[in-house]
């Protein structure tokens, strides 16, 4: 693989695994606090699935680097302006529909990404994903189930989640950008064609949107930026808290 | 896929080493879930030896996120050390793990503790995973779905509207 198209594949993988990550922790918010136990239990559940995936995506990309940055490494020694996530799952909690809105608007590309990935030219991100994408289509059954029973539910869970959705929206439009680098790859057979992921992902979104009686928002201005590392302030606090025990003790052990 | 016994095991032939890791990592029991070994699970997908007798265990993870997977590691390790084996634990992800790899015997072993043991994935499974399950403890077939994540990442919960019991069901994957 030649040096361009490996730096292209860092990012791409290194993209995936921040996302992924961000969400994990976004989730684990909820342990404790969900409003009924079986979701508590739910949410953490997802959130265990998607930290181990971060974990393995992390790994690669920092072989991927060869600079010796392992998963801990990528995951506590950088700072807002080096995570590569997704602006919509860095997001914040709110409300529990406001939470299943993100968790189905994140699900929905994801397990149309990784069901594509599994043929990825790349071994190790295909038997990630191989993995990953039997996992994710239970969390896109759950999270569309929820989004489903509260949009089709009583007039205050349909207008939160209605409400969740436009606040949302915008930051679906950088799921499915289209970027250069990553143009190679797709030439490559590595990754897969992001107009191809835009449509899958759009019609699988808007059969889940009508049977909860949801109106798709219109695509209008993209918040975008997550892929430079220009986020919104949320990630800060996210990242705070994750990283406090490595940068007030590092390289502790137990 | 397991043997004709549906049991994990040595190739026919293999080294005394390699049978002996095996002898041994049938004694480790899934941390979880500890009525099963994690031979039963079909977690153990491979063991090999070189030419030296040192030993290569290669082990898979259930779920991307099974927090046990650190402990499984350890106690393999633990277990190839108690009985004098030189052995190397690595855990590989490809292919990735699925219900269809747990051993008959560990089937039998998960319903006598009263946890559903997993269909295999054909298409019931695929189509309608959630139905049809009878409750472990009465036999009827008026069971319901609780909560799609249970007690651990591999379980979801029941419950029985005959006897009104809770249950575990080990998930199709």
């Amino acid at each position: 693989m030649g040096t361009d198209l490996k730096e292209a594949l860092f990012a791409f993988t290194l993209r995936l695994g921040d996302t992924s990550l961000v969400l994990g922790h976004r989730l684990s918010e909820w342990c404790g606090h969900a409003p009924e136990l079986e979701e508590d239990i739910a949410l953490t559940n997802v959130a265990l699935d998607l930290v181990g995936h971060a974990r393995m995506l992390l790994t690669h990309a920092g072989e991927l680097e060869g600079k010796g940055r392992d998963e801990d490494r990528l995951a506590y020694r950088r700072d807002v302006f080096d995570y590569r996530n997704h602006l919509l799952v860095e997001q914040p909690n709110r409300d529990f529909g406001h939470t299943i809105v993100r968790q189905f608007l994140h699900d929905a590309w994801a397990v149309e990404l990784y069901g594509r990935l599994c043929t990825s030219r790349d071994e190790t991100l295909a038997g990630i994903a191989a993995k990953a994408v039997k996992e994710v289509r239970y969390h896109v059954r759950h999270s569309g189930d929820w989004l489903v029973r509260l949009g089709d539910g009583t007039d205050v869970s349909h207008a939160r989640v209605a409400d969740a959705l436009g606040r949302l929206w915008p930051y679906t439009g950088e799921m499915v950008e289209r970027d250069g680098a990553e143009q190679a790859l797709v030439a490559a057979g590595i990754v897969p064609d992001p107009a191809d992921l835009k449509a899958a992902w759009t019609a699988r979104v808007e059969a889940v949107l009508e049977e909860a009686t949801l109106d798709r928002p219109a695509d209008g201005w993209m918040q975008k930026g997550g892929r430079r590392g220009e986020h919104s302030e949320h990630l800060g606090y996210l990242l705070a808290e994750m990283q406090f025990l490595p940068r007030a003790y590092p390289d502790a052990t137990w | 896929m397991p043997d004709a016994a549906g049991c994990w095991g040595p190739e026919p032939g293999a080294d005394a080493v390699v049978r002996a890791a095996w002898d041994a990592l049938a004694g480790v029991m899934d941390p979880e879930i500890p009525v099963l070994s994690i031979v039963d699970l079909g977690i153990v997908r491979a063991v090999s030896a070189d030419a030296d007798g040192r030993l290569s265990v290669a082990l898979t993870p259930t779920y991307s996120g099974c927090p046990a997977t650190n402990v499984i590691v350890l106690e393999a390790e633990t277990a190839l050390a108690r009985a004098r084996l030189d052995a190397r634990v690595s855990v590989v992800i490809a292919p990735p793990w699925t219900t269809d790899w747990i051993s008959d015997a560990g089937r039998e072993k998960l319903a006598e503790v009263g946890i559903v043991p997993p269909p295999h994935s054909g298409k019931r499974a695929l189509t309608a995973p959630d139905e049809g399950i009878a409750c472990p403890r009465c036999g009827s077939q008026d069971t319901r779905q609780i909560s799609r994540f249970g007690s651990t990442a591999c379980k979801a919960l029941h419950a029985c509207n005959a006897c009104l019991e809770p249950f575990d069901v080990f998930k199709c994957h």
